[in-house]
């Protein structure tokens, strides 16, 4: 216990209360007039709304995935295992820089989207986009060794009483799969609203509309406005924090029940 | 007219699991299929529940041709050794389970569904339990709340893979005897796999003894138990002392002993033989009463239960006999560790052929 928070101290709270105090000098009314600018306020939207949107698609991607990793053989399948942690490898600029060339009038997929006339650069879909890959592995594994641990038996079962694979799934593995998929889309969405490297190369950063809240901080920073930056990161921390509190106490309840 | 079945035969690979199985069980039957493990009696099960499909042969389940059939439809009750609950329902859903996912036209009313799972939960003596979890409940108590979830449903069959053998034996004891008089009341057509003797002499109407994915016998206990069809069989129910050697000329050899060979072998000139002494066949006395009679000495004393369990070091014999006599005799002959005993064979049963267990 003593361990643990002298441990979250040292490598969380600690460099995380900086924000506070620099953030304090400011004063009252400079702080509201900093993270209630429009350009601030559009930013935040945009960051949670992508986030939430890549978290939701990793979700459905994510469990798929695990599920045919545990439940499948193939020849190939350990390196498809590996490809999966490759965001968490990958420094994200590399990913943004691939992501702008695919996407991209005249990359592979924004050649063939461009005759529909979508365009995915430079907005809030190609954003997603982005997340999604970001997101991707924390669903994989944290749903992956549940399922691992997770019976046949179980399955056979419910099959035997006469349920359908729809129903065994509806009603028994995804309840049983809650948490942990709750734990990792909570991950992706986290990850997802603090992503910055592999966002700002295919979102093309115009104020109001594809600005991250991440890139506001930068911004600023690059213009030497400290307390304004702080500004900015502290609420986007406070917002953060208290979705993943809340997802926390959501999964706390969920728990309660079946534990004796 | 209970479950046929016709030439059932599976391989995993190179590996055979059944071969060329066939079997008839009548309505109403409990029945054991019992062998060593890797013997293709869980595969069995699993196939006649459709959860394995056989490569070839056919399964009659009440005059229907079930073979093909996937699970969900053939109506079957499943109980797994490791009970399966469902986790995140309580004892109640688990139970409700299999009513709750009929398609709408057949499903029972909430009531009728409310009722008939209060009756299973009531007859597995669990209605206490309905609010609980299966994290909450013993083995033993999981594995009632399986039985009356696959009960549920009005199975055809029930089907029980090794039930009792993740349970300790106080338990499993109490449930063995619980598990028969329920079917004797319900009478609906049960199978289970087992690989305990003791559990299938005690339980079942019927044993269907399995090695190497084919039948090696079937009767009822008494008939297994008194005339085993092979040396596999008689050595899988219960404890032997095995004797290698020769049967020549109508006498069988053990070691420097010889006995009358039974009637059946008497005639044949020369072969190699196994002789089977169950260790309750065996007699102990301190005086020597026959010609036949071994002359041993004590070297170990086992208690099991009631029984004496003795290893016997006898004279001319190149491996220790087991016998087994009651605790009462033991005192009386106030035997020891060393002691000289005189060893009377009561029974054997001889078998020719290479036989390796």
């Amino acid at each position: 216990m003593g361990y643990t928070v002298f441990y979250l101290s040292a490598i969380v709270i600690v460099p995380l209360s900086m924000i506070f105090f620099n953030t304090i000098p400011m004063g009252w009314e400079p702080f509201l007039n900093a993270v209630t600018a429009p350009r601030v306020l559009a930013s935040y939207r945009l960051s949670f709304s992508t986030a939430f949107f890549a978290a939701v698609v990793d979700a459905f991607a994510g469990l798929l995935t695990a599920w045919v990793l545990v439940r499948y053989r193939f020849p190939g399948k350990g390196v498809l295992d590996a490809l999966v942690d490759l965001p968490f490898a990958l420094p994200t600029a590399v990913a943004g820089i691939c992501f702008a060339t695919l996407y991209s009038p005249i990359g592979w997929f924004g050649q063939i989207l461009a005759r529909w006339n979508l365009q995915i650069i430079n907005t809030p879909t190609g954003i997603v986009i982005a997340l999604i890959f970001i997101g991707f592995p924390f669903v994989v594994r944290t749903i992956q060794p549940v399922l691992e641990e997770m019976e046949l038996e179980i399955e056979e079962a419910a099959q035997c009483l006469g349920a359908t694979r729809w129903q065994t799934f509806r009603k028994i593995l995804l309840p049983h799969l809650f948490p942990a998929l709750l734990t990792g889309v909570t991950l992706a969405f986290a990850r997802g609203i603090g992503e910055y490297g592999s966002v700002i190369f295919i979102a093309g950063n115009l104020p109001m509309k594809t600005e991250i809240a991440p890139l506001m901080i930068m911004s600023k920073l690059d213009q030497f406005d400290y307390a304004g930056a702080s500004a900015v990161a502290l609420v986007l921390l406070c917002i953060s924090f208290s979705m993943l509190l809340l997802l926390n106490a959501v999964q706390e309840w969920q728990q309660k029940e079946y534990r004796s | 007219m209970g479950i046929e079945l016709r030439n059932i035969s599976k391989t995993f690979g190179e590996y055979k699991a059944i071969d060329d199985i066939s079997l008839n069980i009548a309505s109403g039957e409990l029945i054991a299929l019992l062998g060593p493990s890797g013997c293709g009696k869980t595969t069995l099960l699993r196939i006649i529940a459709g959860l394995e499909l056989a490569d070839s042969g056919k399964i009659i389940l009440e005059s229907k041709d079930t073979t093909n059939l996937p699970p969900r439809e053939k109506n079957v009750g499943f109980v797994f050794q490791h009970y399966a609950l469902f986790r995140r329902l309580n004892v109640f859903d688990n139970v409700a389970f299999g009513l709750k996912v009929l398609p709408f036209r057949e499903r029972p009313s909430r009531s009728e569904i409310r009722d008939r799972v209060e009756h299973l939960l009531k007859m597995v003596q669990m209605d206490w339990a309905t609010k609980r979890y299966p994290s909450q409940l013993s083995g033993g108590q999981r594995q009632r709340v399986a039985l009356a979830r696959a009960l549920a449903v009005n199975p055809k069959v029930l089907l029980l893979d090794e039930p009792f053998s993740a349970l300790d034996a106080k338990v499993r004891q109490e449930l063995r005897r619980w598990l028969r008089k329920l079917h004797d009341e319900i009478h609906v057509t049960s199978i289970f796999v087992t690989h305990d003797q003791e559990e299938a002499l005690e339980l079942a109407d019927k044993i269907v003894v399995i090695n190497k994915g084919r039948i090696e016998q079937q009767g009822s206990p008494q008939e297994v138990y008194d005339h085993p069809a092979n040396a596999f069989v008689y050595n899988f129910l219960g404890n032997v002392n095995v004797f290698h050697g020769r049967i020549k000329n109508g006498k069988v050899s053990l070691g420097n002993h010889h006995l009358d060979a039974p009637d059946e072998l008497k005639n044949i000139e020369e072969k190699p033989s196994q002789t089977f002494v169950r260790p309750h066949e065996i007699g102990i006395s301190r005086l020597r009463s026959s010609e036949t009679d071994l002359t041993g000495t004590i070297r170990e004393i086992r208690l099991h239960g009631g029984q004496i369990g003795l290893n016997i070091e006898c004279e001319g014999l190149d491996a220790p006999i087991e016998a087994e006599i009651p605790r009462e005799l033991f005192v009386n002959l106030q035997l020891a560790k060393e002691v000289q005993v005189f060893v009377t064979i009561n029974r054997v049963r001889v078998f020719t052929g290479d036989y390796e267990i």
